[in-house]
């Protein structure tokens, strides 16, 4: 058997096996670390001998030595390197004994978004200790620079194990809350792929997948939370525009102007089942009115229209659950085309200008709505700022048209 | 695991003990606390601490003692207190730092205790 064949079983089993591992030794570190020297250890011997029947037990049983052997050189006291070696060797039982291994990562997930941890770091956690994602990967997908990741994940594994951070997935009146920045997390790493749409940069290729599957995990462990099926709503629905979202030549089409049949059909669906079984819970969320939005906007693939009133009042509601600058843009640009532009910018004007002094969506709606009302200068203005806060050229080259065309009509 | 909560105070929450309007509410509050902790069996150890004008910090340089009058830091909040407790995690440790009076005015932090 290759050695890539081996290497795919061994990832299908990380998660699970640093979940249940980490859970148990309460240190996600050293959890890792023993489940990598079991990986190397199952590259060598799969690509000899093939996958075992148990692939996982096979990993757990090694990765168990490991850990036993590094408490006992970290000179843990002798009663927590006793009482590691028993649970260890029941979970390795189990999974010998089931086919179904206990799935502990949804506590894990908890953990690496718990408000005791570092904002900053709670998205880059996840996508190592859940998916296994090395920390080059990860800086490359949030631009720092290797090193500094590194550095950040060390320092946040140290504070889950000194602190004692609890495994376990909380209570029913803490879930809403911490369900929240678990959701906040996974939305981050969609963020960082989303960016760059045409995977020109393929540094950042697939982070927009890895959250996707994120996604859908927390769905299918927590099938009683509408607002896990808005986020996978949400991120479907932009997925799904993947292939609309640059012309032939690489320039950046507007959301407007995509080309519909170039959207994803079958991720449409899967988004609008998912937000639909999501709204029979009757409790909304910022998340699912935010995949409404954008189912709003996919109903133009039937319809040949967008309905911006619908959007508008689906904003005023997220504004009500959220009021962020994103939520306040958004309901002025569904204004703008729904009423005309001085509504959009009647909102607009109604922000604080710190708030918003490097948020380019800002300084883009305000200066399309004044080109709309023929305020030529204050446009360029706008336009100016928000070309200077892009960072993808793409969309600078859209926005640089944009002024051009405001000077020549000025 | 063990856990020692600091209670940091404002000025203004130092004087509360000794207001004679305020004195009470801040003295029933902290006693309350302190009964609820022993009741649930978690308390392990704390002292109430003077106010900051009290504190004395000390330094050895160069075989030197160098001693100041005042706390270490100066800053807004300072310590007046701290609580020991046995908890399983830092999430009980947190749900019981929410209920200290100190959480509402300036603030509490929660470290974990070395094991020696």
């Amino acid at each position: 058997m290759s050695h890539a064949a081996a290497e795919l079983a061994a990832r299908a089993s990380y998660g699970k096996l640093v979940a249940y591992l980490s859970a148990w030794s309460r240190d996600v570190a050293a959890a890792e670390d023993a489940l990598g020297d079991a990986f190397l250890e199952a590259l060598d011997t799969w690509s000899r001998t093939g996958i075992p029947d148990k692939p996982e037990a096979w990993l757990l049983t090694v990765a168990r030595r490991r850990l036993i052997d590094s408490a006992r050189h970290a000179k843990v006291e002798e009663t927590a390197a006793a009482s590691l070696r028993v649970v260890l060797e029941r979970a390795e039982h189990e999974a010998s004994a089931n086919a179904v291994f206990p799935d502990t990562r949804l506590a894990l997930l908890f953990v690496c978004a718990h408000p005791a941890i570092d904002e900053a770091a709670r998205t880059p956690l996840m996508l190592q200790t859940v998916l296994g994602l090395d920390a080059a990967r990860i800086a490359q997908a949030f631009l720092v620079a290797p090193a500094t990741i590194g550095q950040r994940l060390v320092r946040v594994k140290a504070k889950i194990r000194d602190a004692g951070i609890h495994f376990e997935v909380p209570g029913a009146h803490e879930l809403p809350a911490r369900l929240a920045s678990v959701l906040e997390a996974i939305y981050a790493a969609y963020g960082s792929g989303w960016e760059d749409v045409t995977g020109a940069d393929p540094r950042r290729q697939g982070l927009t997948e890895e959250a996707i599957w994120l996604g859908r995990l927390v769905t299918r462990l927590l099938p009683g939370e509408p607002e896990a099926k808005g986020l996978l709503a949400l991120m479907l629905h932009c997925e799904a525009r993947r292939a609309a979202r640059r012309d032939a030549d690489g320039a950046y089409v507007p959301l407007h102007r995509q080309d519909v049949t170039l959207w994803s059909r079958a991720m449409i669906d899967e988004a609008e089942t998912t937000l639909s079984a999501a709204a029979a819970s009757t409790r909304p969320g910022r998340f699912q009115l935010e995949a409404a939005v954008q189912s709003v906007h996919a109903r133009r693939a039937v319809t040949d229209h967008t309905d911006w009133e619908a959007i508008a009042l689906l904003y005023e509601g997220l504004l009500r659950l959220a009021p962020t600058i994103g939520a306040r843009v958004g309901h002025a640009a569904a204004l703008g085309e729904a009423r005309g532009p001085e509504s959009g910018l009647s909102v607009l004007g109604a922000i604080l200008s710190e708030d918003v002094a490097s948020y380019q969506p800002y300084w883009a709606l305000r200066g399309h709505l004044l080109k709309r009302l023929g305020r030529m200068p204050e446009a360029r203005e706008a336009l100016e700022r928000a070309i200077t806060l892009s960072q993808d050229p793409a969309v600078r080259d859209f926005l640089r048209e944009g002024f051009d065309s405001a000077s020549e009509s000025a | 695991m063990k856990y020692t909560i600091l209670v940091y105070e404002s000025e203004l929450d130092f004087r509360a003990r000794t207001d004679a309007a305020r004195k009470d509410a801040y003295w029933g509050a902290y006693r309350a606390y302190t009964q609820a902790l022993m009741d649930a069996g978690v308390m392990v150890g704390g002292a109430g601490l003077q106010p900051p004008p009290s504190a004395t910090t000390v330094r050895q340089r160069d075989g030197k003692r160098l001693v100041q009058d005042g706390p270490y830091a100066e800053v807004k909040e300072q310590v007046g207190g701290f609580y020991v407790v046995d908890v399983p995690n830092l999430d009980q440790a947190l749900e019981w730092a929410a209920k200290c009076p100190a959480a509402a005015s300036a603030g509490v932090e929660v470290r974990p205790n070395l094991t020696m």
